[in-house]
């Protein structure tokens, strides 16, 4: 673990670009490299929201504070650039792309993480394709469907743990990862989880969930409780077990509104 | 991009395969469209009389037709009917060399990963095909079954009986202004027919007919596919075709007899200034199946239906179409089906993307006589807006005069999404590559029926389109 945080969060507030409602009421959040944090909340804290600012999601707008990513200001950063930089974001909802293979779509994304001028091997490329879909115990002729088309609510997930695991990012956020899951898929979503922290110690993770349920295969260093836009407690993984029993009920205080 | 080439350096900012060649010819007839031109090209090309005579009469109907006024917008089509030359005989060596070929065209082609014989054909240097040898062992095949595949001008000369017998009956002159235009002034295009019986393995492909006067404006095709026989032809490609006219409008007809298998692919790119008026029609019989898989790219105004008239009882009929209109483009695309016999089939599968202030209109008909028991038909249409100003209609007409018949019609229309975008944005591709990815995928139930160098060559078209399709 290394001094500096490879996300820093400072003041942050957001609101919705079009209504003007604002959401996030000043946070701040620190991740050091190869931490794993979650954050829970009840529904309408702003924990969806924050993953979509972090990743530079068009429909909110940022009116105060600063988001930094290894030392950079990332706010004026288009979503690719953040994601060139190291950044992921595992959808609650994956978009369907009707048309375009896995594999396509895994190789335009990988090309597009190259330095300007550098081509995609493309025989590495499969190897590593296949490599990934084994360790999260996937058929190779998934690369073959078309993007979240048609996809179960767990195939869904999966896809976004491989392309997590493809694309290698020094930051993974994970929206409500585990929404939507059966037990098993749970698990070979957390396996894929871990094995890649396992892989890189220095990445870091943010875990966004309403349930402790994925804290139970995938251990958070820390453990952030959000309530109204805000970071109202952080502990370790006592927290999120308090919570299981007690509920939210204890934070109904924090909320302004 | 690749390096630090700009879209200007490519010669790629405006029409993106455009280039102003000299001109060079030994015959053309003065502009406009009179008795006159029309004798001059049929005594140039030593027509038999009833050749003149056809074109003669085609002249008479073609006056007496008003404009169309349906459709795209015609208004100003006759200012360009009165300046353009009708025909333009090209020379009968092609004297251009490939290193006279501009660099940046040659660049081009090379983005766009055109194999380097087809490269010289395109930019018209086709004397110098070094393929000849691929081509020869193809000929010879095909002449050793009695597949003709010639210009449509040597089909006249060599088999008179054979073009006279179905020349002008799948679209007669009459069938609408612009085939009776085309039927008085046609030059270039294909004769091919396939005996009975005969399956060939290679899509035949225009280009193949080198050292023969390629396409032109008033392109006219005619195919007979014999009793049993099974083949693919391929016009044109996903690139270029090189034009500095304004006015394209051909005529196809394709005869598919009984039991017989018959593709036509068509995947072309116009120059932004044109008017691409194309009547393509097949008439097929009982037991057979045509297939149109046809693609346009470009141009002001396209119209175009590729038309399958099922007039023998099993008769099946298919219509594949992308249109892809972008700034200031109409496509006004679609097909016709038309059932004339029982348990005839047919399906049309329409997408189109329209992007800037591009308007693309699908625009089908399917007909059902009385008496065409059992048949059935299936319509999709879908289509893709890439931005605010984009805009798309479709008109589908369906005239059912039999109670035993099952047509059905699905319409789609969808606009490139923030979400989606986002997501592809997320995972590293810029706006561009994104819309550009999402389209890929639009048309993939269409191009993954082409042949794989036409698929690729395909979606690199797309991508070059898409570039600056953002903001």
């Amino acid at each position: 673990m290394s001094d500096a945080p490879v996300l820093q969060i400072r003041n942050l507030h957001a609101k919705v670009a079009e209504e003007g409602t604002e959401i996030l009421h000043g946070l701040d959040l620190d991740i050091p490299a190869g931490e794993v944090h979650a954050i829970m909340g009840p529904n309408g804290s702003g924990k969806s929201t924050l993953a979509k600012v972090i990743a530079g999601h068009p429909e909110y707008e940022v009116t105060e504070g600063t988001v930094t990513f290894h030392g950079e200001d990332i706010l004026e950063m288009e979503p690719d650039e953040r994601s060139q930089a190291g950044l992921f974001l595992a959808f609650q909802y994956p978009v369907e792309i009707p048309g375009v293979s896995i594999a396509n779509f895994m190789r335009t994304a990988k090309q597009a993480h190259l330095p300007e001028g550098e081509e995609l091997d493309l025989f590495d490329f499969q190897d590593e394709l296949l490599d990934r879909m084994k360790l999260l115990d996937m058929d190779p002729t998934f690369a073959e469907r078309p993007v979240n088309d048609g996809f179960s609510g767990g195939e869904k997930k999966r896809n976004e743990i491989l392309q997590m695991a493809m694309l290698k990012p020094s930051m993974a956020l994970m929206d409500e990862t585990d929404s939507g899951l059966d037990i098993d898929a749970l698990q070979v979503v957390a396996h894929g989880v871990n094995a890649l922290t396992e892989e890189d110690s220095q990445m870091g993770v943010l875990l966004i969930t309403h349930y402790q349920r994925l804290l139970n295969y995938i251990k958070p260093d820390v453990v952030h409780v959000m309530v109204d836009g805000k970071i109202v407690k952080t502990g370790g993984p006592e927290v999120a077990l308090e919570l299981e029993e007690e509920g939210y009920a204890d934070y109904r205080e924090f909320e302004t509104a | 991009m690749p390096e630090n080439e700009t879209l200007q350096d490519l010669g790629l900012d405006e029409y993106k395969y455009g280039f102003v060649d000299e001109e060079k010819h030994v015959f053309r007839t003065q502009p406009g469209l009179t008795e006159e031109v029309v004798r001059q090209i049929s005594a140039q090309k030593e027509e038999p009389e009833w050749m003149l005579e056809f074109r003669l009469k085609a002249l008479d109907i073609y006056n007496s037709k008003p404009m169309p006024t349906w459709g795209g917008d015609l208004s100003s089509l006759n200012r360009v009917l009165d300046d353009i030359y009708y025909y333009v005989r090209p020379q009968d060596k092609m004297e251009h060399d490939w290193d006279d070929v501009p660099e940046n065209i040659k660049t081009t082609f090379e983005r766009l990963g055109i194999p380097e014989a087809e490269q010289k054909i395109l930019a018209g240097v086709g004397a110098q095909y070094e393929s000849e040898m691929v081509y020869h062992s193809l000929k010879q095949e095909w002449e050793e079954k009695g597949v003709i595949f010639d210009s449509i001008e040597e089909g006249l000369k060599n088999h008179p009986e054979l073009f006279r017998q179905y020349f002008g009956t799948v679209v007669p002159s009459e069938d609408n202004k612009f085939s009776a235009m085309n039927s008085a002034v046609w030059s270039g295009g294909s004769f091919v027919y396939i005996p009975k019986g005969v399956e060939l393995e290679t899509p035949l492909q225009a280009y193949f007919r080198v050292n023969q006067e390629r396409m032109g404006q008033f392109e006219r095709t005619l195919i007979i596919a014999d009793e049993g026989s099974h083949a693919h032809y391929i016009e044109g490609c996903t690139a270029p075709v090189y034009s500095t006219e304004s006015f394209h409008s051909g005529v196809i007809e394709i005869v598919v007899h009984q039991n017989a298998r018959f593709r036509y692919t068509t995947i072309q790119n116009w120059s932004n200034n044109m008017y691409n008026l194309v009547t393509q029609r097949a008439m097929v019989h009982e037991n057979a199946s045509m297939e149109w898989l046809d693609g346009n790219l470009g141009s002001k105004l396209t119209m175009k239906y590729p038309s399958c008239f099922l007039v023998g009882e099993g008769a099946h009929g298919e219509i594949l179409s992308i249109a892809y209109a972008g700034n200031g483009q109409h496509h006004d695309t679609g097909g016709k089906v038309v059932h004339a016999a029982p348990r005839t089939t047919s399906s049309i599968v329409s997408k189109s993307i329209s992007r800037g202030t591009g308007r693309s209109s699908y625009r089908g008909l399917c007909k059902v006589y009385e008496g065409a028991k059992h048949a059935k038909s299936n319509v999709e249409c879908d289509a893709l807006l890439i931005n605010d100003t984009s805009r798309t209609d479709t008109y589908p007409y369906i005239e059912i005069d039999e109670r035993d018949a099952n047509v059905g019609h699905e319409a789609t229309v969808s606009k490139v999404g923030e979400e989606q975008l986002f997501y592809l944005m997320s995972r590293g591709m810029s706006e561009e590559e994104a819309m550009a990815l999402i389209v890929r995928g639009f048309i993939e139930p269409i191009a993954k029926e082409l042949p794989l160098e036409y698929a690729v060559e395909l979606n690199r078209l797309i991508d070059l389109e898409m570039e600056g399709s953002v903001g």
